[in-house]
């Protein structure tokens, strides 16, 4: 069974319509293009927040969006981690307490506990397992953002720009920490960015975004393909 | 004095202000986060209260839970008693009174939640009823707090939908309102006047509290 999420979607509004297709494999695929191109809104259609009016969404065999067989699956079963620009960490609860969330809750609480314990420590932040968000840095939020996408064992991972409040320094280390998950796991995962090296550090793909539709599919390393430049047009 | 209708007052309010909590949160929970048919007329019929002449919602308490229609003969039946003319039919008068402000404010404390983090947790795997429960009520509980100190606040003094549908009986559904409304029919003018002074006192100091906790954070310390 192949692992890979095949997204067709078409979505109107009063303002544009979101018409693209594209296959993602497991490894990263960086959706690429300027504000107000779709990207957020393919991420929202394909976790299960905003349904497509028409199109088909399928991860491998299983469907979770087929508007001609009219089957959609509920935001909640189809365990894709989504991690927001905004990161969503919950502020009512301890950083432990935000990874556990996502654990499946047939498990003992004990062991929810434990898994929650590692994945902070893997992502280094073990030591705000009792804290609360408020008090964490940019780089910590993300960290333990990342933590809790991860320990909910997702079947695919949507990267939202979470990256793009971080100082360089802190993004390449955590990107290399999310390219050493994404390769075990061996699943498919998209990342919506405007930043070339973000790009170049993650991805394996590229789908360009334009006004609602794919504008051109690559390799990251397609010697044609020049990122920097998207980049800057996207600013 | 006679403390015997504050006291009752007090009772009333409390057991009100509970199944007003239920039945608000609820409700105000369905119009946050639900689109349903019927939602609007269900957003209108919670907030009627408010604006409608008591003797009208009094009328409606009698031809729904009066002495000959089925609810009220089916709890006669269970009880012994009767809904009207009793603390039970205060007590309904006062949640019907307490209601829309749970309604409101509920609702908006909920809308008020950053909808983000409400996606999370359904991403996270949580369905809609567990995302109210583990993220949207306790981020709202200052909201939620607030909202239940008004509806206390407008339960202990309901008059109006109270004088039609429990009547103005002493020792048994003549609550502080009523009294004050007797004792100056009476020309007691001294009763009047101590119970008039415990209900504002009361009552401001509720909206004081409900207010500072709903207040910014900044005004807050």
């Amino acid at each position: 069974m192949t692992n890979a999420l095949a997204v067709r979607i078409v979505l109107r509004t009063r303002s544009f319509t979101l018409d693209v297709a594209f296959e993602v494999k497991p490894g990263v695929t960086v959706l690429f293009g300027p504000s107000g191109s779709g990207k957020s809104r393919t991420l929202g259609c394909i976790a299960g927040i905003v349904r497509p009016d028409e199109g088909r969404i399928t991860l491998g065999d299983d469907v979770w969006f087929d508007d001609a067989r009219r089957l959609e699956l509920a935001i909640h079963e189809r365990r894709v981690a989504y991690v927001f620009q905004s990161l969503a960490l919950f502020p009512h609860m301890t950083a432990a307490d935000n990874v556990m969330y996502g654990i499946s809750r047939t498990m003992l609480k004990a062991d929810r506990r434990a898994i929650a314990d590692e994945m902070l420590g893997k992502m280094r932040v073990g030591h705000l397992a009792a804290r609360r968000p408020q008090t964490f840095s940019g780089g910590e939020a993300q960290r333990v953002a990342l933590a809790r996408a991860f320990a909910m064992k997702p079947r695919a991972l949507l990267l939202d720009e979470p990256f793009s409040a971080l100082d360089a320094g802190v993004k390449l280390e955590l990107l290399a920490e999310v390219g050493e998950w994404l390769a075990r796991e061996k699943i498919p995962a998209i990342l919506v960015t405007h930043h070339a090296e973000e790009a170049s550090a993650l991805g394996d793909q590229v789908v360009m975004l334009e006004k609602g539709r794919v504008v051109r599919e690559a390799a990251i390393d397609d010697p044609t393909l020049s990122l920097p430049k998207i980049g800057a047009a996207a600013k | 004095m006679d403390f015997g209708p504050l006291f009752l007052s007090f009772e009333v309010a409390t057991i009100a202000t509970a199944f007003a909590a239920v039945i608000g949160i609820a409700i105000a929970a369905l119009l946050a986060n639900y689109r349903f048919p019927g939602r609007d007329l269900l957003d209108v019929v919670s907030t009627a209260p408010m604006v409608m002449p008591p003797t009208v919602l009094g009328y409606y308490v009698f031809a729904t839970l009066g002495q000959g229609t089925i609810i009220g003969r089916a709890y006669t039946a269970l009880t012994g008693s009767t809904i009207v003319f009793t603390m039970t039919g205060a007590v309904v008068a006062a949640t019907i009174s307490a209601l829309p402000l749970v309604v409101k404010s509920v609702r908006a404390a909920l809308e008020q939640t950053d909808p983000t983090l409400m996606l999370a947790a359904r991403t996270l795997g949580a369905t809609k009823l567990r995302a109210l429960f583990s993220v949207q009520m306790p981020l709202a509980t200052r909201g939620v707090a607030a909202a239940l100190m008004l509806a206390f606040a407008r339960a202990i003094g309901e008059f109006g939908i109270t004088l039609m549908v429990a009547g103005d009986i002493p020792g048994k559904t003549r609550t502080a309102s009523l009294a004050i409304y007797s004792a100056v029919e009476a020309q007691r003018n001294r009763e009047a006047t101590s119970m008039v002074v415990v209900l504002t006192v009361l009552v401001l100091g509720l909206l004081y509290a409900g207010g500072k906790l709903t207040a910014p954070p900044a005004e807050n310390r």
